[in-house]
């Protein structure tokens, strides 16, 4: 794989590679190209439906395909999926425990010149609210890959949450992931970080940089949100005392969120979240609105002393 | 239609209108206004239309329907009840805690129910999905819908309304129960729908007008229906709401209120004489 590969071409590959099983099905709402549906399409253009610019229509067509035995992978950006058809994907696909993926793109600020209403900072809180969806953020290619998979092979409502923004490989093919469990890529014994999506490699830069200053780092992959690894954040919490969270969302309701929720019911210990606080995005180049977002290495190196002195 | 198939058709959707009656009138909510309306329609897809059976309502080549006005369930659940699907005796259960009959249909507790449905139009998104997948398949069923007039101020409708134009889906067969009535009075005054099959025709259906409470004309217009190639099929069906409760048609109050005890017993007394009637 090249150095850098968005999660969008990375879900079009693993869907396209996946496409033999018959049962799939992929609706797209006049977006195939940009999430990249488009790829499977051209393979099987009999499975594929482009249902126009009605995200809530094809979260509805997508849950009567599923009643018919179909492995349903409806597209859209995350705004339209997870926010203008918030209610059907809470009616017409999670109510009836349908088994649709949601393959949404565009999630996130790193969206960059679109702005701030393509820029969906809110889906992770909104998607799981939803009674028995799982949520999946990959970080990489070789994640995106095991969460397309794991999608299929998982019965119920899935949401994949994928970026527009080309982001380096932060595993490699002998990443072994597992559905519902957090992956330890570091280990380490006095802070943990616990990033998902394009904030992994943050993670692990801020690993870095605490390392040089004898810090030793924890990182973990919480690709899957929901349900999340209660287990890897407990023993995060017990063995390194406190917890730094990354995400490209707003910390209300996102991965930090979930982590306080299982910390503070569990194992009290502090929790510092690095996430988008409260506000829109704008235009920008993805890379420039992520540093005034404080989405950097240098933000999570600040956040994890400032667990570390609360202890 | 003989005049024999009429009256036990008849005598059917009596019988289901006692259900509609003794489900809302033990839950004391729920719809019954609509439910009676549509049950003609409903009586004659469950008892002479669809291919279905009891014994295995998932069956993959069934026929499917979807209620897209999923606050008729109380109808949906006396047609299922008085077919078979389960024992009749727990439509006094509706909206209960206990009881798994959900006030809107619910496809994973209540045999029979092909889609769970309680916010409008997704219903009949998902028969267009439901319908698309007949086509990948290529499969013979049909799948049929039941709509509210009401429910056609719902921008999805029209959506799901290019989708299966755009996909030719001609093994969709919908049925909107042309009451004239929703919640807060006429639909003319509410938010205006009409001309309502000048607009199905010019999203690229084929439709068809009808007496929703003629069981000739429901069978003609579905027989029809089927012989369409290349179009989705509407029914506009002309209807009463409250039908066959003297004291319940045409009034919008009966939309979503349940009858009370003597109300009930009203309701259903006159549904036994008419029941008596059809029978010398």
């Amino acid at each position: 794989m090249s150095d850098k590969i968005a999660t969008r071409v990375a879900y079009g590959e693993a869907l396209t590679a996946m496409g033999e099983d018959e049962r799939i099905i992929v609706l797209d709402s006049d977006l195939s190209k940009s999430t990249m549906t488009d790829m499977f399409r051209k393979k099987y253009p009999e499975r594929h439906f482009n249902m126009g610019i009605a995200e809530g229509n094809m979260m509805s067509v997508a849950a009567g395909l599923a009643t018919c035995g179909k492995v349903v992978f409806a597209s859209s950006f995350a705004i339209f999926a997870a926010g203008r058809a918030f209610e059907q994907v809470r009616n017409s696909i999670g109510y009836p425990n349908l088994n649709v993926k949601i393959g949404a793109t565009h999630a996130g600020i790193s969206v960059g010149e679109d702005g701030a209403s393509h820029q969906a900072i809110e889906d992770i809180a909104l998607m799981r609210s939803i009674p028995g969806m799982t949520v999946i953020s990959p970080s990489d290619a070789y994640c995106t890959a095991f969460a397309v998979k794991a999608a299929i092979e998982h019965f119920g409502p899935v949401y994949l949450r994928l970026g527009r923004l080309a982001v380096p490989l932060v595993h490699d093919e002998n990443t072994r992931f597992e559905f519902g469990k957090g992956t330890l890529i570091k280990d380490g014994s006095d802070v943990t970080i616990i990033a998902n999506g394009l904030m992994v490699q943050y993670a692990l830069e801020a690993a870095k940089l605490l390392e040089e200053d004898g810090v030793n780092v924890r990182v973990i992959d919480m690709h899957t949100i929901k349900p999340i690894d209660r287990e890897i954040i407990i023993k995060a919490a017990k063995e390194t005392g406190c917890i730094v969270t990354a995400e490209e969302h707003t910390i209300i309701g996102g991965l930090g969120s979930a982590v306080a929720e299982v910390v503070c019911s569990e194992y009290p210990v502090p929790v510092k979240m690095v996430g988008i606080e409260d506000k829109f995005g704008k235009s920008g180049k993805p890379n420039e609105l992520l540093e005034l977002y404080g989405l950097t290495a240098e933000n999570i190196v600040k956040k994890a002393y400032e667990a570390m002195q609360m202890l | 239609m003989e005049q024999k198939e009429i009256l036990a058709l008849k005598k059917t959707a009596a019988n289901i209108r006692k259900g509609v009656i003794i489900a809302t009138g033990a839950a004391g909510s729920g719809h019954p206004g609509g439910s009676l309306s549509i049950t003609d329609i409903m009586a004659y897809l469950y008892f002479k239309e669809m291919r279905i059976n009891k014994e295995d309502p998932r069956h993959p080549d069934r026929d499917r329907f979807v209620m897209s006005k999923g606050h008729c369930a109380p109808v949906l659940y006396a047609t299922l009840a008085e077919k078979g699907f389960f024992p009749k005796e727990d439509l006094a259960t509706l909206r209960k805690t206990e009881s798994y009959l959900e006030g809107h249909p619910n496809m994973n507790s209540v045999p029979g129910v092909d889609m769970s449905t309680g916010s409008l139009a997704q219903g009949m998104s998902a028969a267009v999905g439901m319908a698309l997948a007949g086509k990948v398949d290529k499969k013979d069923y049909y799948v049929f819908v039941g709509m509210g007039d009401g429910e056609l101020e719902e921008g999805q409708v029209w959506e799901a309304s290019m989708a299966a134009a755009h996909y030719k889906l001609d093994n969709l067969i919908c049925f909107v129960d042309y009451n004239g009535l929703q919640i807060d009075g006429k639909i003319t005054e509410v938010m205006n729908p009409e001309p309502i099959a000048e607009k199905f025709e010019a999203f690229g259906w084929y439709v068809q007008s009808i007496d929703a409470h003629d069981f000739e004309q429901i069978e003609k217009a579905v027989k029809n229906a089927k012989k369409q190639k290349g179009k989705p099929n509407m029914i506009v069906a002309h209807s009463t709401k409250g039908k066959g409760v003297s004291f319940m048609e045409n009034q919008a109050g009966w939309h979503g209120k349940a009858p009370k005890q003597e109300e009930r017993d009203r309701a259903l007394a006159e549904l036994d004489e008419y029941i008596a009637s059809l029978e010398v």
